[in-house]
């Protein structure tokens, strides 16, 4: 490559990152689209087309996974490996074991998406992986653990970075997640077919503990370390308070992984257990708005910059709609309130609000403020990345909104009696009411993946642009030499 | 008091603090709920499903109904009015794994079977909108014309066998089924007889239509018409189940 030739040897991998950052695009657009193809299903159900691998019921595991692990995943590989080179000044510890990852990712995600629409699934939301694939994804998390950890003991600085902390937590508890949600007999060696070890009540409970936890570490914490470097580093300011990353960052390792079962509410769960998570998802409210206000505040003293840095406007943007949904959850949490929103769209605006406002758009962010100092070069277009942003604020918008009418009126509906104490509705009636509200989600979906393509366009602009003038410069220098 | 400074400059102790402090959460609301005796009903009639309903169950996971249909009746009004009795954790005590899902874009199954006809369920599946004009369902024709693969029946028994789920492989085992369910039931539990029983039931129960041939539809049918029917709530006092929650 061109850029090896003029820098020499690299003081850092940004190879794997660029790797992982491509991959990042690709699975965004791929899962962002079947997205809108599925919530499309839903609006207008002939697009099933009697496809068995496309039916709404074996796209939608499709959709989470490209999304969750494929775009999310891949963007935490891509930022950890960058931050915590910054930040411990050295290089990653393997290069082979990075790309053991890289590989040992991609393949889980691909396979899995695939094994999904030919019908192999554990049934298992946000776990469907069936058991091969599990492994793979098992021994390139222990690749990952281990690669990360040695750099971080190669550090050339005393202290460990805020960002490093919540990278590690996430790590950690991914592992043990992945672990015990998916103990599992398998029905043969050469079967694809496994049985989860628990049943019933148990396996639910384990289920609801590693989906919130999944939430909480995958899409949170390992983005709150994404935030933690990105942030201050785009608006040129340290973090606002050192005090507030410590107490925030304990408290929501321990308060989180209490929290799952608030999605089994009225269930068979005994209401001990409910309830308890239940508290504890109210008391998550602080260390979430904790982490929101020492993002936000690190811009204090330079709240212009959101008037001339697009970059900024995405990360900010991030943690407002951060600290939107993290309140949303504590309320959606309370018993009273879970018992209408339960079941109903509502809870799948609120993902999306903390999928696309906070995790996406915060991955955005930083990959604008990243690949261009990967590339060594700038932004091949501002305009475009304002563009993409305007983009995807007006599809969360349209998302959420339509969602929120969707959930809570279908709510209402089912729980509203006559004069007689008969049951005013049928299902099927709000069913058919929930028609325009899915057209206006797709529609939000539209608006937002658009966005992903405008910015990969940009991305690959920026790149093309980066190898012109590597070669214009190589050529300079060599025409210098020849004159010498 | 150990200072915040020494954590973060030792990464071993950092990892290992991070572990306690993500333990604990999961270790207090998991391990009780497989010891607290209340944490499941005692009730009287709910069996591990037949090799049919099973290999049902496998396409109701394959097709990733769960992720549209809950079966999770909660003890509300209208949802007793809608679809029965809140479900019991004693109903999903051999799902392996759980189905009660996350989300109703269509109505909850937990106790759809023997609400509908065999032959509504075939037509319903085959094409929703024909009996539910106003249905998203996608169609699921290709149920009725795939004959139901049940080689690895014995096999998949085994598996759920070892997660504890009394399937019988041994006498001694066929007769605990027969004291814990009746002879009726310890039959269809038996391993070595599965091929043999699922293709019975398939006959007898003609849950497709079609008697010359045992399809995926036949398998899935069979699967719904025995959800929540199991528990024969007339024998049980109203408050009885309220003393487990």
């Amino acid at each position: 490559m061109a850029q090896t030739g003029i820098g020499g040897i690299q003081q850092y991998n940004y190879d794997i990152i660029k790797k992982f950052a491509i991959m990042t695009l690709v699975w965004g657009l791929l899962g962002m689209t079947a997205g809108v193809y599925i919530a499309s299903e839903l609006a207008w159900p002939f697009l099933n087309f009697d496809i068995p691998e496309i039916t709404f019921g074996r796209l939608r595991p499709v959709h989470t996974t490209l999304v969750i692990f494929g775009f999310g995943g891949s963007a935490l590989f891509a930022t950890s490996y960058y931050v915590v080179q910054r930040t411990c000044q050295t290089r990653l510890y393997s290069d082979w074991m990075a790309g053991f990852t890289f590989w040992g990712w991609q393949a889980a995600v691909a396979l899995g998406a695939m094994s999904y629409m030919f019908g192999y699934t554990q049934a298992r939301e946000y776990a469907e992986f069936e058991w091969p694939i599990d492994l793979i994804i098992l021994v390139t998390w222990v690749v990952y653990f281990t690669l990360y950890i040695q750099t971080v003991r190669r550090r050339s600085q005393p202290h460990i970075y805020v960002a490093n902390w919540f990278y590690i937590a996430f790590i950690l508890v991914i592992a043990l997640l992945h672990i015990f949600n998916n103990l599992a007999v398998p029905v043969g060696l050469f079967s694809l077919k496994s049985y989860s070890l628990f049943s019933g009540v148990q396996d639910a409970m384990t289920q609801w503990w590693y989906g919130h936890n999944a939430v909480g570490f995958f899409l949170t914490a390992a983005f709150l370390g994404m935030m933690y470097y990105f942030v201050p580093k785009q608006a040129g300011r340290p973090v606002y308070s050192y005090r507030l990353s410590i107490v925030h960052f304990w408290s929501l390792a321990f308060l989180y992984m209490w929290v799952g079962a608030h999605h089994l509410h009225w269930t068979a769960l005994p209401d001990w257990t409910s309830t308890l998570a239940a508290t504890f998802s109210i008391m998550l409210l602080l260390p979430s708005w904790g982490g929101m206000i020492n993002g936000i505040m690190t811009l204090s003293g330079a709240w212009d910059k959101l008037r001339t840095d697009p970059i900024m406007l995405f990360l900010i943007t991030s943690l407002s709609f951060y600290g939107m949904s993290t309140f949303e959850g504590p309320l959606m949490s309370l018993k009273s309130v879970n018992a209408l929103s339960h079941y109903t769209d509502w809870t799948v605006g609120h993902v999306h609000s903390g999928a696309l406002g906070w995790v996406a758009m915060v991955s955005f962010g930083s990959f604008y403020h990243m690949v261009p100092r990967l590339y060594e070069t700038r932004m091949y277009s501002t305009r475009l990345i304002y563009l993409h942003f305007w983009l995807a604020t007006v599809g969360i918008v349209l998302y959420i909104t339509s969602m929120w009418v969707a959930g809570i009126v279908q709510g209402l509906m089912l729980r509203s009696f006559d004069d007689y104490g008969n049951l005013s509705y049928t299902f099927v009636e709000s069913v058919a009411f929930l028609h325009k509200p899915y057209v206006w989600r797709a529609l939000g979906g539209l608006f937002f993946v658009s966005g992903v393509a405008v910015m990969a366009y940009n991305m690959f602009m920026t790149i093309r642009r980066s190898r012109v003038e590597a070669a214009e410069l190589e050529a300079r220098i060599a025409a210098k030499m020849a004159r010498a | 008091m150990i200072k915040h400074e020494s954590i973060e400059t030792n990464a071993g102790l950092l990892i290992i603090l991070t572990l306690i402090v993500v333990s604990i959460g999961g270790l207090v609301e998991i391990v009780p709920l497989f010891y607290i005796d209340d944490t499941i009903e005692e009730v009287e009639g709910v069996r591990p499903y037949t090799a049919l309903e099973l290999r049902g169950r496998d396409i109701y996971q394959r097709e990733g109904c769960y992720l549209c249909h809950s079966q999770m009746i909660r003890p509300f009004r209208d949802e007793l009015l809608r679809y029965g009795h809140y479900s019991l954790a004693a109903e999903s005590q051999y799902d392996h794994p759980f189905q009660w899902g996350s989300k109703r874009t269509g109505p909850d199954l937990a106790r759809v079977g023997k609400k509908f006809s065999n032959e509504w369920h075939v037509a319903h599946l085959v094409n929703p909108r024909d009996v539910v004009p106003q249905s998203i369902m996608p169609n699921y024709p290709w149920l009725l014309g795939t004959d139901l693969d049940y080689s690895d029946v014995q096999d998949r028994m085994r598996a759920l066998k070892a997660t504890g789920v009394p399937y019988s492989e041994t006498q001694e085992e066929y007769d605990t089924n027969a004291t814990e369910f009746g002879l009726e039931v310890a039959d269809q539990l038996d391993i070595l007889r599965a091929e043999e029983n699922l293709m019975q039931q398939a006959l007898a129960g003609n849950y497709d239509g079609q008697r010359s041939r045992i399809t995926e539809m036949d398998a899935l049918v069979a699967y719904l018409q025995v959800l929540g029917t199991m528990v024969d709530f007339s024998k049980y006092d109203e408050g009885y189940f309220a003393e487990f929650r």
